[in-house]
């Protein structure tokens, strides 16, 4: 699938919660297809100390008006940047890059579970799954309920099971003790969101033999294979994040199996 | 157009921009954003005789302007290269270098000794500057004896173009310039990145998983270039400048205080039609001068 390096424009830029925006461009060439899993790199201008692109998940895609939405946490200056896009605003994108996460099959159970910006690639995970006829259920953790993002476009493709660190809304503590994340039968798991939530995922999925897949955030310098800065340690050697992942199986990973034993 | 030919060595450059090791993986990782052929030439990743892992993460960390890698030569060893990733670089219409690496003056011998046998590998760019690995690298290059034994060694087992690439980590490069010349190199290229690091106030700790790394990008640009000038004025053979090339004027500044021809590096990460856009620049500003080669104005500064 080939890459392009683009100038698209900003339509929307709507805040969610304190740190969290989501921003909206739209391509005047049309959108090639993107796989759910996949992110861009964008260019950060008018921000000095920020001097490699910024990698970010596909949030959304909406082919109709050539859309791709971006879930953006203000993490530093970059993304401090980014939150203050203004509509109308020109943004330079290299996309789409990495591989993409493997769609379940007819009939099957999936979750999909993240928490925090990690919510960012499932909800369109969630709507390329719902577009094969079989429904996700979503599990998204957030630390309180003042922490909670809008999730209704979520609730919108599938039953979303909620879980708060302190117990302020849904269930109380991390994504893994939500129960139907524990009492119900998962053919596959999806996983995004901070490590140590993807670690806690990875282990309850290896232990009851459930198809695993994370999306990790290692940091990278160009996003396309040539500086090789992000990688993960698997089974096979030292893989790129950009360009093998960044969806990895978990049986792949080699912290997920040093963490078992 | 302008005439944009150059010479490194036997080796004639369609033009005088080249990619730079490290920064263009084997090239077909850019094909969607550049044509290959319209590049002077390609230095393809950091090739050992064994397969290496490289450094642990986290290898990179953005500062200033720039940023600090410790890849630390990840490849996947000269066999490996020759039968999977070799075939298909013989095609490209353009010259594809390898940048060689070892540990003692014997691997990079037999390396050499490998690569001299592809027929579409015209020159080597034997690298004893990089600063990512325990063993070898700018262990060679910062030091004058040591860095001429290895020149003088693989001179004699390379008969192709032998191109030496200069660490920036020294007191008087041009000393390495002298040496690779009077051993019989037929360029030099400079700078590899120079020797930094960076600390996370947050966590504590170094934010390279080897404390000290590579800068590279425009933070280095005007210590390349003083290095690159430096250079050129010492010795006769060309000079290929690097460091911090972002666009054409960069560039130009290079050739302009002496190089021959210029790689970039870092640059392509950013954007990675810097190459293109740089030879582009280069044309426009000797057409708007009715100057009509690339001879015209390198080493300009010098002649005055
Ligand atoms: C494939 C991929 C997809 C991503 N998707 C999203 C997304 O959809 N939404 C989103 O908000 N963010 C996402 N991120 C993370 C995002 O790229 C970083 O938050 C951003 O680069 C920070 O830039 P900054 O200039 O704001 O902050 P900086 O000043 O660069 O960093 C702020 C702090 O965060 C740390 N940091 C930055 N990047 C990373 C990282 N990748 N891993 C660990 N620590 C880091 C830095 O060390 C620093 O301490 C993704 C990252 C990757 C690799
Ligand atoms: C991620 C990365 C990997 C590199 N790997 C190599 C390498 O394998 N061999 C080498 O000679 N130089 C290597 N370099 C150095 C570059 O080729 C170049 O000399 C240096 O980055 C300065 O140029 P720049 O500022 O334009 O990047 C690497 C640089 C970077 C940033
Ligand atoms: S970020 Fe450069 S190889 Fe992955």
């Amino acid at each position: 699938m080939s890459k392009r390096i683009e100038d698209l424009t900003v339509t929307d830029n709507r805040r969610l919660a304190e740190g969290f925006f989501v921003v909206k461009v739209s391509s005047s060439a049309g959108l090639p297809e993107i796989l759910p899993g996949q992110f861009i790199q964008i260019l950060v201008t008018e921000s000095p100390s920020t001097f490699l692109r910024r990698p970010l998940s596909v949030h959304d895609v909406d082919y109709g008006s050539n859309t791709i939405s971006l879930l953006i946490q203000v993490a530093g200056a970059g993304t401090e940047r980014l939150s203050r896009l203004g509509k109308g605003e020109t943004v330079n994108l290299i996309y789409p890059l990495g591989n993409a996460f493997t769609m379940p099959a007819g009939g099957e159970k999936v979750l999909l579970a993240g928490g925090g910006c990690g919510m960012a690639p499932l909800l369109y995970l969630g709507r390329k799954i719902r577009d094969l006829g079989v429904e996700p259920q979503f599990a998204l953790g957030f630390r309180n309920r003042s922490r909670i993002l809008e999730h209704e476009q979520f609730r919108d493709l599938g039953t979303v099971h909620l879980a708060t660190e302190d117990g302020s809304e849904g269930h109380q503590g991390f994504v893994t003790d939500i129960p139907a994340f524990r009492e119900s039968h998962w053919d596959k798991v999806y996983c995004c969101g901070p490590e140590p939530m993807m670690k806690a995922v990875a282990r309850l999925c290896l232990e009851r033999d459930i198809f695993c897949e994370v999306s990790l955030e290692n940091l990278m310098a160009c996003g396309m294979g040539i500086c090789l800065c992000c990688i993960v340690p698997t089974n096979t050697g030292n893989l790129c994040s950009c360009t093998d992942g960044p969806v990895f199986n978990i049986r792949n990973l080699k912290w997920q199996i040093s963490e078992q034993k | 157009m302008a005439d944009l030919r150059t010479k490194i060595g036997s080796l004639e450059l369609r033009n005088p921009v080249m990619l730079a090791s490290g920064t263009c993986g084997y090239g077909a990782e850019l094909k969607d954003f550049i044509d290959l052929s319209k590049l002077g030439a390609i230095v393809v990743k950091g090739t050992t005789l064994e397969p290496r892992e490289g450094n642990p993460y986290p290898r990179m960390a953005e500062t200033a302007s720039g940023m600090l890698n410790a890849v630390g030569l990840q490849n996947k060893g000269i066999d490996y290269f020759e039968k999977h990733i070799y075939p298909s670089l013989a095609e490209y219409d353009t010259h594809v270098i390898v940048n060689v690496n070892g540990n003692t003056v014997e691997d990079y011998i037999r390396l050499a000794r490998r690569i001299e046998h592809l027929a579409a590998i015209p020159a080597i760019e034997l690298n004893i500057s990089c600063p990512n690995v325990k063993q070898g690298g700018m262990i060679f290059g910062t030091n004058p004896a040591s860095a001429r034994e290895v020149i003088a060694a693989v001179r004699n087992a390379y008969s192709k173009t032998l191109i030496v690439k200069l660490s920036p980590n020294v007191t008087d490069i041009t000393e390495f310039a002298r040496i690779s010349e009077e051993e019989g190199a037929e360029a030099v290229s400079l700078v590899n990145t120079l020797l930094g690091m960076a600390v996370d106030p947050r966590t504590m700790k170094p934010k390279l998983s080897t404390v000290t790394g590579g800068l590279s990008g425009p933070a280095i640009k005007p210590v390349a270039l003083r290095m690159v000038w430096q250079t050129a004025r010492t010795v006769k053979i060309p000079v290929i400048g690097m460091g911090g090339i972002m666009n054409g004027n960069d560039a130009l500044e290079f050739i302009m205080a002496g190089a021959a021809a210029v790689q970039i590096g870092t640059a392509t990460f950013i954007e990675p039609r810097t190459a293109l856009t740089a030879i582009e620049s280069i044309d426009s500003f000797l057409s708007e001068r009715k100057l009509d080669s690339l001879a015209n104005i390198v080493g300009i500064i010098n002649r005055n």
